[in-house]
Order: C-alpha cells, then structure tokens, then sequence
C-alpha cells in the first residue's frame, strides 16, 4: 500500500514541477513587455555607445586639419599584432631645421583586436578609440587605413 | 583509426561526435564507442583550435601577451588577464593600489557570473531545453553593457594590466551592477522554477556521471567540477590573492558527485559572486587605479607562478623569465583540459543522452582546453 | 447560413447533374485531392509561422518579423528557400528507400486526413471505424522514419530511428488506451458519432476526472509519437545533431518538416475531436438559450479554435520542458502511463456502465 501512496505521490510532485514551468513560459508568452530583441538596423538612429567602446583606432584632427601625433612610435612598438606602422618624412621648418614627423600613419584594421594598447601608450593623446562597429567591406584592401589626413600637420607645441 | 575499428567488439560502433557537433560547442572532436545507447569508451581528439598561445606569448612584451589569453578561455577573460597580470606584478615586486585591487575582484565576480550564465543556459540547451538559454542571456547581456561601459568590450576587454587596470571605472559603473544585482535577485527564482526543480531536468541530472572525490583528485579537475564531487580546491580561499582573505563569502562544497551536484555548485556559485560584489561595490577605495611602472617591463631572471580560480577551476600561469623585456617561456594551467580529462572515467557505462549532460556540468570551453 | 457542407452539397449536386456518377466520384475524389494538398501547404506554412512566434515571445524575443506584414510569408520564403535547394543523396545511402521515406512520410500524414471531421456534415469520409482507422494508420508513422534512418547510412540516423521506433511502439499504447476510454463512453467508433454523443457537453466536462486524466494521458502519448519536444529523441538536436533526417536537404527535408507539422495538427484534431467535441459547439445541458447562441459560431471555428488550442499546449510544452533520456522515455510509458490508463479505462467503463458521467 505504502508502494502506492509513494507511487502516486512522486507523479502529482513531478507533474506540478513541470506545471510550474509552464505558468513561467506562460507568462513570457503572455507579456510582451519583457520581450528584450533590439532591432539592429532599425535603431541605428537611437544606438548610443557608450564613450569608451573600442571600435577602431581614429586620430583626431581639429578644425586647422592639424593632428597630435608626432611620429614617436610608442604605438607602433606597443602594439601585439604590428597592426600600426607609421612612415616619417622630415619636415623643413621655415628656420631651415630639419623636424622629424609623420608622412603616414598606416592602421590595419584586419589585423587589430582593440587591445587598447597604442591609444594607453600614446604620449600626446593623437590616437583614440572610436565608437564605430559596422566595419565590412568588399575589398579587404579597405581595411587598410591612413589615419592623418592628406596635408595635415602636427599641432603647434606638441613635442 | 583503422586499426582501431577492427579492434572493436563486434556489436560496438565508432561515433565521431565534432568536430563539428552542435553539443560541443566548439570544435572537440568525441571518438565514442558505443553499443546500442551505453557508451563503452570516451576519447577526445584535441588540436582543432589550436593557436599556439603559449609560444605566441614568448616573442610579445609583458604587458602585449595579457590580451591574448583573453582568447583562451573567452568567457571568463577578465580572470585569465588577471592571472597574468598577477603573476608579472609577482615577478616585478610591484605594489597595487587597493582601488585597482577592488575593481579586479569586481570585474572578476562580474566575469564569473556572466559565465555561469552561459553556461547554465548552454547546458540546459544541451538537455533539450531552448527557452533558458534566452532568459540566462537577459543577465548576462546586462553585465556584457557593464562591462562595454567601463572596458570598452563585451567578450575580450584587456582591462587589467601589470599594476592595475588600464582606465577607472565608469561614473555609472556602481550605479549599473548595483541595477544588474536588482535584476539578478529578481530573476535567480525563474531558474529553479524552469530548470532546477524540473522533474525532467532531476531525473537527467541526479546520479549521472558520477565522479568519486578521488577519482576528481587523481584526475587533477578543480573547480565547480572538483568541488561538485566534495574537493575543496577554491583558490581564492586555499591561495588568496589581492584581497579575498577580506572578503565574506562561502566556498560552495557539494558532495554528491553527480551532475547535478555540479550544476548546484555552479548555480549556488553565482550567489556567492553577487555576495562579493555586493560587499565591495559601496566600498571603492579612493585613490590610483594603476601603479607607476617603467615603460618597459622586465622581469627578473627567475620563475614565476600564479594561480586563481576562474569560472571553471584553477587557472596557473607559470613565466620563465631570462630578465628580458619578454618572457623566455610560458606555460598556462588551464582548468578545462583536466576537467576534460575526467569524461572518459565519468561517461562510461551511461546513455549517450548523459554523455551530452555531463559535458555540459563539466562547463567546457574548448579554446581554453586546446590553447 | 454559409458553412462548408452548403457549398460542398451545391456542388455535389450540380456535378451529378452535369455528369454521370461515375465521373461526379471521380472529379469530387480529384478536387477532395487538391483540397488535402492546398491544407497542407496552408498549415505547414501557418503552423511553422505559429512555432516560431510561440518560441520566440516564450524566449522573450520578438520572432519573424522581416518578410511580409509582421513576418507573417516568412515560412513562405522559407518554402521558396528549401524547394530550390539542392536535394542530395549521400554516397553511401540505400537511393530508393533514402527518397521513398520522405514520401511515406507524407503519405501517412494524408491518409490520416480522411476520417477528420472539420465541420459538421463535412467530412472527406464517413468512417464507421473512424477511430480505429486513426490509430492503426498513425503508426505507420515509424516506418517512414525507420526507412530515412536506416538508408542514410549515417549512424546518427539510424540511432535516431532506433530511438523513434521504440518510442512511437511503446506511446502508441497509452494513446490508445486513452481514446479507448472515450470509445467506452460514447459506445462508438465513428467519429461522427462521437461528436454527437458530446452535444450537450464535451466528454472532458462530462467525463469527471478519469476523462481529464485520460486527456492528459492523450496528449502526452501524442506528443510523443509525433516526435515533439520533450519526447524528440529522435531529432535530439544536442545528441544525434538531427536525428534520422541529418542526410535530408532540400525539399526531401522539408517534406518530413511538414509531416512533422501535418501530424501534430492531426492528432490535436483528433484530440479535439475526442474530449473537446470537435466542431461541436459549447453546450452547456439543456440550457437552450446559451446553446443557441453558441451554435451562431461557425462550426469550423470551432474545430479549428480547439485544434489550435491543443497545437498550442504542444509547441508550449516543447519550448518549456529538457528532453527526457531514452530509458526514462520508455520508464515514463510502461511504469506510469501505462498503467495509469489501465486504471483510468477501468474507471471510465465503470462510469459508463453505471452511466455515472452527465
């Protein structure tokens, strides 16, 4: 007798073991409300990233089209992959002196894993981490970046 | 593989379960040998994703080679940069700054219970059951924007470096665990009442796999693995570094040795996080969040050994150093390849439907398996 | 009032005048064809769309929303996918059973097609043996899922059509010995006339509990025979990737899909025909007011309105519940549905023969 009450018993105890679960999915099924998808390409407009995402390595110019960057390589030699390679050039001052600065800052993007290590190596703050993400191209030769802009020039005052 | 077949009683068959399989969850190749449903013999074949790391490691820099243990094992990254930070600072005799020593057990907490997140919606998923999987990446989603906050990545962040932590954290960053804890408490009972109290989910899981404490020693499992089976081997409390001696927490012990006891220590695991965090969040020292270190780092000539528990068990991270700037000779301990090691032992003898089940308890990430 | 045995009885009539009675069979056997196959385009594409709406609010995600107004010609698209894909046959795989299965396994599904009543007095056939026609054909069901495991000669297939053969055996059992019980009660194998026995009450509100019980048991077993989470031991994605149709491409896959689908619709009509009254309305005793206002919804509404339902509880169950291991699958059977409904059935002819129930 003691074999049935037992019997009996564990199949009304797994029945509402799984009669709970299913007032749980029940639930979500009913409220929407709790429905977290986000619409990707819809909500381009309203995706705000927060400041510190690390997308890809920019260098900031200002409005003089004048950069920080003063071709000392800590970049370079700070990054993992060999992802950045800078190219100098010397620059003849109006004094006559030869200066020493960048003629191309080359940032391979395929190669990158926004480690975050040149932007933390960078003594004057030339380089940052931009925000954005959507980075596929047809031709990988793309991917292959200049980040100073044709005729920019490094600012005045920063050694 | 020839000679193997012809070796098989006859009556058994060869299954190659992976490499690729949708229960692997990677690339891990199974050579199983089973007759009807009973499995007689386990064999993993590893080699599918193996990228070198520790030889990658030899010819980068002391701070360049932290990210790349990032990718080993991807789910608890924060933990693994931890190890090898860690174990540069040994070498370096560098003091760390409490408020970076704070901010490396939160974010390591954080990592642990993204990562048992995963993986308890990844192992329900093995199990048959879809719905967890969704509502397991609701939290972790909320610790993945935590960390995209402050780190500036989801998955693989290199946010902690020899002395520290490469940035502060964020303004919100207290604001926002203490939401994600709010929404954690919230949602910890749906667990138990979708999968943990689950009949199905109990008759799976109860007695299957059964791994003796012994059995768990001599295979060198640590971990929730480990600990399922009555081992204590918490690192942070046999070993503890930065500050854990300080901290209030339990290290779980399960004692039954069987997949569910391992699922249990994982799922009882994630309170205990939450239990650190909460200890620490209103307690951010003030202060630096790096200590000063030379621009190129040398370690001196000698060996150097580091442990801490990750979300899977014991991760070591051994340098030989010949006082370069890069170190002669790296050897990581990871958790996942000894755990592995076990399934052989726990799954002969049972169903091919727990052999899925007791891959899933034995939280595998084969990146950190095959390195 | 529009309904459908109006407009087949007008063209039942204006054909056996046009033609003689032999061609009037033929062309209503004809257009009773293209009615069948229309249907079942038209559920495989409704009940795929319903799954994966069902799925998706359950794991809080939004689900097919892209193609179409709100997604609604996703499996649609879907369709349009498959039947230009390429159909392989593996090297090694047995050709003509490999591609005689898929069809089988249609074969089946349309078959049982025949007895299912989706309105009143419409009905492709009139089957004295309703009932017993539905059980003996629904196990056919095994065999075309036997033949797709054994000739892909992929050892994930046959497993899986190991397990399903097992599987679909042992539950063909408890489902018929749940439908035994409303046999019992209502003293008929016609489906018809067990949709009339439940006029003034659906048997799972007349039949007291033992009916409720064997309802449950009902769809449990059914689940189970059409191979649906948490009894999909034979697809168990995580274990045998995807069971006996791992080989299948193309439209081959796509026709075991839409079998799978045509299934769970009938045996959740069957079901609905057998405890909910099928296209019977709600009718409450001899409160004649309430029934008659009852009966001004359409009776297909009402069959189709209760064939939903029970497909509901079915996807909802698969999106809840783990899959049971193979051992506990057949445990589940022999040690309790089996013999509870053996009891159950007790019980009910009990009832009936002391006309205990309503």
């Amino acid at each position: 007798m003691m074999f049935i009450v037992k019997y009996i018993k564990e199949v009304f105890s797994g029945l509402k073991s799984l009669a709970i679960g299913l007032r749980r999915t029940l639930y979500y099924f009913t409220h929407h409300k709790e429905i977290i998808t986000q619409q990707y390409p819809d909500n381009r407009d309203t995706l705000v990233f927060p400041d510190r995402f690390k997308g890809e390595v920019v260098m900031a110019h200002d409005e003089n089209n004048e950069h920080a960057c003063t071709g000392c390589t800590a970049c370079e030699l700070a990054c993992p992959n060999a992802t950045i390679k800078i190219v100098t050039k010397f620059d003849i001052s109006p004094e006559g002196k030869k200066k020493k600065a960048i003629d191309k800052f080359v940032y391979h993007l395929e190669l990158c894993t926004m480690c975050n290590l040149c932007v933390v190596a960078c003594p004057t703050d030339a380089i940052k981490m931009a925000q954005t993400f959507e980075h596929s191209v047809f031709n990988r030769a793309e991917l292959t970046k200049v980040l100073n802009k044709p005729e920019s020039k490094v600012r005045e005052g920063v050694e | 593989m020839v000679e193997e077949i012809s070796s098989t009683p006859a009556g058994d068959i060869i299954i190659n379960v992976g490499p690729q399989h949708p229960a692997t969850h990677g690339v891990l190749h199974l050579v199983i040998t089973i007759n009807g449903e009973t499995i007689q013999k386990v064999e993993p074949h590893l080699g599918f994703i193996h990228r070198s790391i520790e030889k990658m490691c030899e010819s980068l820099s002391y701070r360049q080679f932290i990210y790349v243990t990032s990718r080993m094992d991807y789910l608890s990254s924060h933990i693994n940069n931890h190890a090898c930070a860690l174990c540069v600072e040994k070498g370096m005799q560098v003091e760390i700054p409490s408020r970076a020593q704070v901010i490396r057990i939160l974010m390591d907490e954080l990592t642990r219970i993204a990562s048992h997140e995963l993986w308890w919606g990844a192992m329900a998923m093995d199990l048959g059951a879809f719905t967890p999987f969704f509502h397991a990446f609701r939290e972790r989603e909320a610790i993945n924007d935590i960390m995209e906050e402050t780190c500036g990545a989801r998955l693989t962040m290199n946010y902690m470096v020899p002395g520290g932590v490469m940035q502060d954290i964020h303004p919100n960053f207290q604001r926002r665990v203490k939401d994600f804890i709010a929404l954690y408490k919230s949602k910890i009972n749906e667990y138990s009442e979708m999968v943990t109290g689950n009949i199905i989910f109990q008759n799976r899981m109860k007695g299957v796999g059964f791994l003796s404490a012994a059995d768990a020693i001599s295979f060198g499992c640590t971990g929730p693995t480990a600990r399922g089976s009555g081992v204590s081997c918490d690192i942070r409390k046999l070993y503890p570094y930065e500050i854990y001696e300080q901290l209030e927490f339990d290290e779980i012990l399960e004692t039954g040795g069987d997949s569910f006891s391992r699922y249990m220590v994982r799922v009882r695991e994630m309170n205990q996080s939450v239990r650190i965090i909460e200890q620490l969040i209103d307690n951010i020292p003030e202060g630096d969040f790096q200590a000063k270190t030379k621009a190129v780092l040398k370690l001196p000539k000698g060996e150097f050994y580091q442990r801490v528990e990750t979300a899977r068990g014991e991760l070591g991270v051994y340098i030989v150093s010949e006082g370069g700037a890069t170190p002669y000779r790296i050897k990581f301990r990871s958790p996942g390849f000894s755990n592995l090691s076990a399934l052989d032992h726990m799954a002969r003898g049972s169903k091919l439907g727990d052999l899925v089940a007791m891959m899933g308890t034995l939280d595998l990430v084969i990146p950190d398996i095959d390195r | 009032m529009w309904s459908f045995s109006k407009i087949s009885n007008i063209l039942d009539s204006w054909l056996s005048e046009t033609f003689s009675p032999t061609w009037t069979m033929v062309i209503e056997m004809v257009i009773a064809g293209i009615c069948v196959i229309t249907l079942f385009a038209l559920l495989g594409l409704v009940l795929v769309l319903m799954e994966r709406r069902v799925a998706a609010w359950i794991q809080i995600r939004l689900g097919p929303n892209r193609v179409g107004p709100g997604g609604m010609l996703q499996s649609l698209a879907d369709t349009v996918k498959l039947l230009v894909k390429e159909g392989m046959t593996p090297d090694g795989a047995d050709k003509f059973l490999f591609n005689l299965a898929p069809i089988i396994a249609m074969m089946v599904a349309m078959l049982l097609m025949a007895p299912i009543a989706f309105a009143s007095n419409f009905q492709l056939w009139d089957l004295n043996i309703g009932v017993l026609y539905v059980t003996a054909i629904s196990s056919l069901m095994v065999i075309s899922i036997l033949m797709a495991g054994w000739a892909s000669n992929n050892k994930y297939s046959l497993m899986g059509a190991m397990r399903s053969g097992a599987q679909i055996v042992s539950y063909e059992l408890s489902a018929g010995l749940s439908i035994m019980a409303i046999v019992v009660l209502s003293s008929s194998l016609n489906l018809n006339d067990i949709i009339q026995s439940q006029a003034d009450g659906w048997w799972i509100f007349k039949g007291h509990i033992p009916v409720f019980i064997a309802f449950l048991i009902f769809i449990i077993a059914v689940t189970a025979e059409t191979n649906r989470a948490p009894f999909d031991l034979a697809e168990a994605e995580s274990e045998l990737t995807a069971g006996f149709h791992t080989e299948y491409s193309g439209m081959k896959f796509a026709l075991f899909f839409l079998a799978e689908y045509i299934n769970v619709f009938i045996v959740c009509a069957i079901g609905a025909t057998l405890f909910l009254g099928g296209w019977m309305p709600f009718h409450i005793g001899h409160w004649e007011a309430f029934n008659h206002v009852m009966d001004f919804i359409p009776s297909s509404i009402w069959f189709f309105g209760k064939t939903f339902f029970l497909i509901f509880l079915i996807m909802w169950f698969r999106w809840t519940f783990p899959r049971l291991r193979i051992d506990q699958l057949l445990d589940l059977e022999w040690k309790y549905l089996l013999p509870i409904s053996m009891f159950n059935l007790l019980l009910v002819t009990l009832m009936a023969i002391l006309g205990w129930h309503f």
